[in-house]
């Protein structure tokens, strides 16, 4: 498996005139001198462009309406840094998106820090503000200030970005890990695991090849859309990340001392995905997704909701697939397809491939 | 996927189940060897489907339970060696030594790594040439071949940086220690359906014979376990005590002729301490004398290796069936998937990991309530 | 032990000095070594524990063992001597508590 699956053409890239003379980072692009600057003139200005950005101040400023704001900070470490379906850079993105827009927030501005190795490829870093700039445009967020540090070879592993969102709260809408209802109907916005299949698809030692792709994408559009026609029949929104959908229900159960129960057969897998699932014994319900939202909402909301989702071009597999009871509190529990119960537990550490 | 979910059908599932109920006129003990068939039926809640008189007892068939506290602490030294690339599956990262896991010497700066096949290691050790990279080679009868053809491969190519540290456990004579045991309670066995397709099935007539004790062949999706659980009961009803093959699309009675050629070639039999059980005679398999330079226990030398068991482990009276996990005290309490205190409670095949994950810490009347009220509240 | 699966083998070819195909499960394709299979084919299926195949599935085996499989309990709609048999199995000693904490009756 090459070792950048997915990643742009690096030969092709046009570089701008400076930057040429540094075809890879070194310590001086992280001090704040004449390299920094032209990585930010060349390279970070063009692909974010916006007015709060070009002010280039020590800070960013800008103007919002007055009401909640809400916040959210996530690191990105992964490896490989360009996978099939994305990027780190898009990831960035979106992962902060994704946190400020089912937290029934609109996203708006984002900071983004890099913390770079010395001797990362510069054509590398700037296929990765690109795919920054892209999800930006299409989340329809702002990368308004940014910091760039350089490591020591050794020190890092290419390239650690931190994003920090900002976005307006929505009057009336009310959402967070406690106010999930006995009652309510739970659903989830498409497949599961696809990100983390991906991943595991070019992961040194367990590569295979397959057509499954991360499903890393910005959600907050298809979330304006669900909150303008449910509103306060929206209870709970979580993107089910790392630890997958099993971890987001546990903590769901737990926050709001409800038991929650699904219905195995009703989750949407990828084909592919359960298969790669099966050659390495992993369960689907435990692997990171990117570019998906569950919702608990009211009962009588459900079927509207599920309506709203499967107009929107990454809900088209959306499904109900189980419900908050009284029972069991603080558990999640499974119907399985042989009409069996079974508790599932939050996931501990990573889930590792196994043969037994 | 074709020739797996198929054998997934939840309403065939419930027909064999049904069988099993018509036919079942006294309490039977069965026990499944592998830790895969373990899994598989907690996972689908096999047990649940079951009369209330079939009771399923869960063997000793993980041989990343069963591999022993010294070797496990021989793994962790090599792998905190500098200059090592330690290879291993999954299973085994997480199994506790007398002083922490594979984890944790990744953590403070080991080269562990987790690969799919052995084939990977042996890639590694050539593209590595000034790097010692050892392979753990764990598992039953069905693994053997996979680490076999690594130092086969390891040796035509010349490689003088591989190494294989090995902990082959073979399920006959454990089902033969079983049997043997005082207070034994199993009365018919569900054979290990992959650890047959290398071996075939010749090995249990004499067993079968021996305990006069029927023994069926089995795969590890729900129908193949609960077809497996019928023609245990059907035999058990007749008295009879033959070797039945229920897994024939895979399985038959000679096995795989180059895969036994080979491992003849390069391992040769022991005795083997089980974790939690003791020492089995001739339960395991080394490598023999034309492959020796390949094995890491020779290659790496540790000594000062003093393990330590937590007292509260009652890990291997659960392996040999004397006690469900939930009847060891420190069960849920001391002992949890998140602080495991022994290797039953590691690696999920554990029936002690199984029990816990799956929800076995409810009593009966909550895991049958938890889907009470499916039909109504689905659809309100 | 033994997580092995099916997958269908789509080429073969020598790779230095191993025979390799390429299987693919269920839309996922992995490198297989084949050398303990000499005798498979192209559009055979294969069970396959890390990496190696181990034996081949024989298909009409499985097609014998579904039908069976189908066949079963469609004969059968008395369920009359089932609550019996059901007590008779239970007089005994019910251990089917997942708990293991049930006493003996």
């Amino acid at each position: 498996m090459p070792e950048n699956a997915g990643a742009p053409d690096f030969a092709n890239w046009a570089c701008p005139l400076p930057l040429k003379d540094y075809p890879a980072i070194v310590m001086g692009h992280g001090g704040g001198g004449k390299l920094g600057n032209e990585l930010v003139e060349h390279l970070f200005l063009p692909a974010f462009r916006n007015p709060e950005l070009e002010n280039l101040g020590d800070a960013a400023v800008f103007e919002v309406a007055s009401g909640k704001l809400a916040m959210s900070t996530d690191s990105f470490v992964v490896q490989p840094l360009f996978f099939p379906g994305g990027s780190i850079g898009a990831l960035a993105v979106n992962g902060t998106v994704n946190d400020l827009a089912v937290s029934g927030a609109e996203p708006k501005f984002l900071s983004a820090g890099f913390i770079l190795e010395e001797g990362f490829a510069l054509n590398q870093l700037a296929a990765i503000v690109e795919a920054m700039a892209e999800a930006a445009r299409i989340a329809g967020v702002r990368i308004v200030t940014g910091d760039t540090k350089v490591v020591e070879r050794g020190h890092g592993d290419g390239c650690y970005i931190n994003t920090t969102g900002v976005g307006q709260l929505r009057a009336g809408i009310l959402v967070g890990p406690t106010r999930a209802q006995h009652g309510d109907a739970i659903l989830v916005s498409g497949t599961m695991g696809d990100h983390g299949m991906a991943i595991m698809s070019v992961r040194e030692g367990l590569e295979f090849e397959s057509p499954i792709r991360s499903d890393c994408a910005a959600l907050n559009h298809m979330i304006a859309d669900v909150l303008a026609a449910a509103g306060d029949a929206v209870h709970v929104m979580r993107d089910p990340t790392r630890g997958g959908l099993a971890s987001t229900l546990n903590e769901i159960a737990i926050s709001s001392n409800v038991g929650v129960e699904i219905d195995e057969m009703k989750l949407p897998v990828r084909f592919e995905v359960q298969s790669a699932c099966e050659l390495l014994g992993l369960d689907p319900v435990y692997v990171a997704n990117e570019g998906k939202a569950v919702f608990f909402v009211a009962p009588s909301a459900a079927d509207r909701v599920l309506e709203i989702l499967r107009a929107h071009p990454l809900g088209r597999e959306a499904a109900r697939i189980g419900h908050v009871t009284e029972q069991h509190k603080r558990l999640l529990v499974a119907r399985t397809a042989m009409g069996s119960n079974r508790v599932i537990p939050t996931q501990i550490g990573e889930q590792l491939p196994r043969i037994c | 996927m074709k020739y797996l979910t198929e054998f997934r059908n939840g309403e065939i599932a419930q027909r064999i189940a049904h069988e099993i109920a018509q036919i079942a006129t006294r309490p039977w003990k069965i026990m499944e060897v592998c830790g895969g068939q373990t899994h598989s039926i907690i996972k689908n809640g096999i047990d649940q489907m079951l009369p209330p008189g079939i009771e399923m007892i869960h063997g000793p068939g993980c041989p990343v339970c069963v591999t022993p506290l010294e070797l496990i602490d021989k793994a962790l030294a090599i792998a905190a060696q500098p200059g090592v690339i330690f290879c291993s599956f999954g299973d085994m990262l997480r199994v506790p030594g007398t002083q922490g896991d594979l984890f944790q010497v990744k953590g403070r700066g080991g080269d562990v790594r987790i690969v799919y096949s052995p084939l990977d290691a042996v890639e590694l050790a050539q593209k590595n040439p000034d790097h010692q990279v050892v392979f753990f080679g764990v598992g039953f009868e069905t693994t053997a071949p996979a680490n076999a053809m690594s130092v086969h491969l390891a040796k035509r190519r010349g490689l003088k940086n591989f190494s294989l540290l090995v902990s082959h456990v073979l399920v006959p004579p454990a089902i033969e220690a079983i049997l043997s045991s005082p207070g034994n309670q199993v009365q018919a066995f569900l054979l290990a359906g992959h650890v047959c397709s290398v071996m075939g099935f010749w090995e249990y007539p004499p067993i079968a014979e021996k305990f006069r004790i029927p023994l069926v062949v089995t795969g590890f999706e729900p129908l193949d376990l609960l077809e497996g659980i019928r023609r245990a009961v059907v035999q058990l009803e007749a008295g009879t005590y033959a070797v039945d093959n229920a897994y024939a699309r895979v399985v038959n009675f000679e096995g795989n002729h180059p895969a036994q050629k080979l491992l003849g070639e390069v391992f040769e039999v022991t005795d083997r301490a089980w974790r939690g059980i003791g020492v089995i005679p001739k339960s395991g398999w080394r490598l023999n004398d034309s492959y020796r330079a390949f094995d890491a226990e020779d290659r790496f030398q540790i000594t000062g290796i003093h393990t330590e068991e937590s007292p509260l482990c009652r890990s291997g009276d659960v392996l040999r069936g004397a006690i469900k996990p939930a009847g060891c005290p420190a069960f849920g309490k001391e002992c949890t998937p998140r602080h495991p205190l022994g290797a039953t409670m590691v690696s999920s095949e554990g029936a002690c990991a199984a029990y816990f994950n799956y929800g076995r810490f409810l009593s009966a009347n909550e895991l049958a309530e938890a889907g009470s009220a499916w039909t109504e509240a689905a659809h309100a | 032990m033994c997580l092995a699966i099916p997958g269908k083998v789509e080429e073969i070819s020598v790779e230095n000095d191993l025979r390799i195909g390429r299987v693919n499960f269920g839309g996922v394709v992995k490198r297989v070594c084949l050398d303990y299979v000499p005798e498979i084919q192209v559009g055979d299926y294969a069970i396959v524990h890390v990496g190696f195949a181990i034996s081949q599935v024989d298909e009409e085996s499985a097609r014998k063992t579904l039908e069976v499989f189908r066949q079963m309990g469609m004969l059968d709609e008395e369920l009359a001597d089932e609550a019996e048999q059901f007590a008779r199995a239970a007089a005994v000693r019910p251990s089917h508590c997942p708990d293991g904490s049930c006493e003996p009756q």
